[in-house]
């Protein structure tokens, strides 16, 4: 299973990951014959763990769905997730640490790509609920588009959004219909800016370089540090 | 009689000075004590620590290091503080430590007024740190201090009234208010005949002892009823504007007040000065010197269990605190009234 | 006729404008507390703005923020090795345990397993760090309720705790000690039997506190029916943890969704509590300290033998993908959403901190109880600042 494990993997997992592959599958279906062609992506990890990505207006009625109808009753998180690259590109760090994997700064590649189970748009607001019954949770996404940053909230769903939509607005600046008061969490009140989006620059580093090397301390088992700088070696 | 023959030649204002020392001595030197005893040492060994080690041998001068401390401490005063009031209070809650301790006897002769109202004067001015709390939890102008005065305001009143009504009972049992004449008459008594350690009021009125003991307990605002301070909510309630010196008043009263009531505790129920020991009479003239030394053994005992309580139990929340009060511990003490006063007719 | 009506109607009048004015003059204003940012109360800088009617709360809002320090932010600049640098500060009474989750996400984008002694060494000081925590509760909740001596208690056998993580990783309370594909080191030689010895020491200590404070009736009246919460309520709110369990619900990740750790390898159990009060969550918080000590026992006697650290290659670089990891940590369930571009750094990592979800509750629990009992509230729900503030 593990390319690179030392050890043998337990047998008994075999099996266990074909039994909770079924589950999810029977889960997706489920989600995406409840909503259709609002369900616009989805991807399986098998024996692992699942994403559904729904359409912007199907997403309160997901989360509704999901806590009552599936029993997923648990609210685990939600935050968004900006997928547009850096403006400042890699130049905010360390030179050793670019060097060393071989990441030339040169040009800045700008292009969006999302990651697991798709999307369309920059930003993408993502959420974990858990069924604590079977032990399973999903995450769900949904795209939000740049010109109309506001997604309905899920507030009256699950209770405990509450904080985490405005800690998402505070930082990505996406705003949640009918949240019961959006205001700052953890920025002062009146601070401009959303932190996490990946234009907001990181101001500290990039007034003071950072100085940071990647880990080269000597590894158990391991001859010469000194061929630690060489980056394809694997040590024992 | 001696001391009395000497005191005799001596003037009026002499005599009103030395008493006035040996009052302020009785206070501070006790409140040292306890505070050194209990606060430092014994506390420290119940959490499994040392305690301070370096200010004199064992930490013994540490007292006078934090005595200094406070006094360079600067007087803050908070902007809107109401600062006649804000800078009186810890005097007026001194002040009732002061009246209190002039009713307890140290021996035969050694008073500062015997009075035949003794523990009814002591009941009576007890009452006055109250307002000195009130005031400074008022003049702090802050939400805490605030909160902290209303709190001990109402306990202390609460608890006012069990610890009177337990004092009833052994005023009942031995006759008079006057403090000197309890003692004797706990000297005095006899157990069903046997006159051997007299009849100290603990055996006969234990409840009255414990409603007291607790009564007293709540009176100091000691933990479990030390909700006015409650530091973990109030910061420390109505002493939080407080620093340096008035700090350091609050302080002393609070201990000095606890060996003083400790000392009338042991007046009303552990026979005061008078120890049980054989061949010296109830008059002897060595009780003068004695006396003091018995008594302050007796108020070490007792503020050992005020502060093994204060260290170990967690507080009340001050509905079940007056819950105790007035639910329990009045009907109790009211109890125990009615039933002195049928046995006492009865024997 | 009608002069007597109109009679009646001004002395009505009269006697509603007297009702009024009184009303007027007894209703209060109502008081707003400010509890913090520095206040004992709140161990760390959280505020917490209170509307009071006499000692009652009408309502309670919770500020943070004083301590963020923008963990998701830094996250992106460091290489994954960096990271747990910054994370050992998330839950800094229990730190080990904030490493694990980042380490076994990372591991598991890059399909990496660690040897089953690292594993193992890896519950070891997984548990420790939540017998280190948990034990600075069981005395601070006493601090809380006013009792004072329970605190140096905790202190006091917690050092031996402290000890043996310091003697494992060089560090008492940031460890920094998990790498991807394994551990720093070994463990150093009599350390297992030293670690027993500190085991038997926490046991007895939870003997202690079990006498001291569990069994007051103080303590207990305190406590006992005092911030009630219901199962539902719990979960819609993503508490977890003992908070979560103390209020009935049978869920704790370590035993339902283990992901790299051996805790399915060991025999113990999962204490619930049906009531959901103050006392529950205390309670509940005892019983898991007690259970972790057997654990470590376990642990410690089935130490499997072999290297602590995989094969990895020298520079770390993350294969593309997203992953999402959490562990039962001493606060709750805690989790790194963790999203890589195949770059040294990760591209986004989402923390979800127990502390964040288990104070996110207080608005609703706050509402209705008396000043005494915010303290005893918070106390329970026990939270670490920089496990909210991030």
């Amino acid at each position: 299973m593990s390319r690179l494990s030392s050890t043998d993997t337990p047998v008994e997992g075999e099996t266990e990951v074909v039994e909770s592959d079924e589950a999810r599958k029977a889960l997706l279906a489920k989600i995406q014959t409840e909503f259709g062609d609002a369900v616009v992506g989805s991807h399986l990890a098998p024996g692992d763990d699942l994403w559904v990505r729904v359409d912007r207006s199907a997403w309160a009625a997901a989360g509704a769905y999901l806590k009552t109808g599936l029993g997923f009753e648990y609210f685990n998180f939600l935050s968004a997730i900006d997928w547009k690259p850096s403006p400042f590109g890699r130049d905010m760090d360390a030179q050793v640490d670019l060097s060393l994997g071989h990441d030339e700064a040169s040009e800045i590649d700008m292009a969006i790509e999302q990651g697991v189970a798709g999307g369309d748009t920059r930003f993408q607001v993502f959420a974990r609920v858990n069924d604590i019954v079977n032990g399973r949770g999903v995450t769900l996404k949904a795209d939000v588009p740049d010109d109309d940053l506001s997604i309905d909230s899920w507030v009256p769903v699950y209770s405990g959004a509450n904080w985490h939509e405005r800690e998402c607005w505070e930082m990505f600046g996406i705003s949640f219909e009918g949240h019961p008061g959006l205001r700052h969490i953890y920025l002062p009140a009146g601070f401009e800016g959303n932190p996490l989006r990946k234009d907001y620059p990181l101001l500290a580093r990039r007034l003071k370089p950072w100085p940071g090397i990647v880990d080269v301390e000597q590894m158990p088992g391991d001859d010469d540090p000194a061929d630690a700088a060489e980056t394809t070696e694997e040590a024992e | 009689m001696t001391d009395v023959a000497i005191l005799g030649e001596l003037a009026y204002w002499q005599q009103t000075g030395i008493r006035v020392g040996v009052g302020l001595a009785a206070v501070l030197l006790v409140a040292g004590t306890l505070v050194y005893v209990h606060l430092f040492k014994l506390v420290s060994f119940m959490q499994s620590r040392l305690g301070p080690m370096e200010a004199g041998p064992f930490g013994s001068l540490q007292l006078l290091a934090e005595v200094g401390k406070f006094l360079q401490k600067e007087d803050i005063f908070p902007r809107k503080a109401d600062r006649f009031v804000f800078a009186a209070a810890p005097f007026v809650v001194l002040m009732s430590t002061f009246l209190l301790v002039v009713v307890v006897p140290g021996g035969p002769d050694a008073w500062f007024i015997n009075s035949e109202l003794g523990i009814y004067l002591a009941m009576a001015v007890s009452s006055v740190s109250v307002i000195g709390i009130l005031m400074a939890g008022w003049g702090s102008a802050s939400k805490y201090s605030l909160l902290g005065g209303l709190r001990a305001t109402g306990q202390l009143i609460a608890y006012e009234l069990p610890l009177i009504l337990a004092v009833m009972g052994v005023v009942i049992q031995a006759e008079t208010m006057n403090m000197q004449g309890i003692v004797q008459a706990q000297a005095d008594g006899e157990i069903f005949g046997w006159g051997g350690i007299g009849n100290p009021y603990i055996l006969t009125q234990f409840v009255a002892f414990v409603i007291f003991m607790i009564a007293m307990q709540a009176e100091l605002t000691q933990t479990p009823f030390d909700m006015p301070i409650a530091e973990s909510e109030l910061v420390t309630g109505y002493m939080t504007e407080y620093s340096g010196m008035r700090f350091l008043l609050f302080f002393i009263g609070e201990f000095a007040t606890a060996g003083v009531f400790s000392a009338i505790a042991s007046v009303l129920f552990l026979g005061g000065w008078w120890a049980p020991i054989p061949g010296l009479g109830f008059d002897d003239n060595v009780w003068n010197l004695l006396g003091p030394l018995v008594l302050v053994t007796k108020v070490v005992v007792l503020t050992f269990i005020i502060f093994w309580a204060r260290f170990s139990l967690p507080r009340f929340r001050e509905d079940q605190l007056q819950q105790l009060a007035w639910k329990v511990l009045i009907p109790l003490s009211l109890a125990n009234i009615v039933v002195t006063a049928v046995l006492k007719i009865v024997f | 006729m009608t002069a007597i009506s109109d009679r009646e109607q001004l002395g009505y009048i009269a006697a509603q404008a007297a009702d009024a004015r009184v009303n007027v003059e007894i209703e209060t204003e109502g008081m707003t507390l400010n509890i913090g940012p520095q206040h004992p109360a709140t161990h760390g800088t959280l505020r917490i703005v209170a509307r009071l009617d006499g000692e009652q709360v009408i309502a309670a809002d919770p500020i943070m923020g004083y301590m963020h320090r923008g963990y998701e932010k830094l996250a992106e600049v460091r290489t994954y090795p960096q990271v747990t640098t910054l994370i050992n500060r998330i839950d800094w009474v229990g730190s080990f345990a904030n490493e694990v989750p980042f380490i076994l996400a990372a591991e598991k984008l890059m399909d990496v397993e660690a040897p089953p002694r690292a594993a193992w060494i890896r519950t070891i000081l997984f548990e420790m760090s939540r017998i280190a925590n948990i034990s600075l509760f069981l005395g601070d909740m006493g601090l809380q309720v006013g009792a004072v001596t329970p605190a140096f208690f905790a202190f006091r056998d917690r050092e031996h705790v402290l000890n043996q993580i310091e003697a494992a990783t060089g560090g008492r309370f940031h460890p920094n000690f998990d790498r991807i594909g394994g551990l720093k080191d070994d463990l150093p030689a009599g350390w297992i039997a030293e670690t027993k010895r500190a085991m038997k020491k926490i046991r007895s200590f939870c003997d202690e506190i079990e006498g001291l404070l569990q069994g007051n009736e103080i303590f207990e009246a305190r406590c006992r029916g005092i911030g009630v919460i219901p199962a539902d309520v719990g979960l819609s709110y993503g508490l977890s943890g003992a908070n979560i369990r103390a209020s009935g619900v049978n869920w704790d990740t370590r035993r339902d969704n283990p992901c790299g750790l051996v805790h399915s390898e060991l025999d113990w159990k999962v204490w619930t509590h049906p009531d959901g009060d103050s006392f529950a969550r205390f309670w509940v918080r005892l019983q898991e300290v007690r259970e972790s000590t057997k654990m470590v026992d376990q642990l410690c006697d089935g130490l499997p033998s072999g290297p602590v650290m995989a094969k990895v290659p020298r520079i770390i670089k993350v294969p593309a993908g997203e992953a999402y990891v959490e562990t039962e940590n001493p606060l709750g369930v805690m989790g790194y959403y963790v999203v890589s571009k195949g770059d040294l750094t990760p591209y986004r990592v989402k923390i979800r901190s127990a502390s964040f979800n288990n104070i996110s509750i207080t608005p609703w629990l706050l509402k209705g109880v008396y000043v005494p009992d915010i303290v005893t509230i918070l106390g329970s729900l026990y939270f670490i600042l920089g496990d909210i503030d991030r």
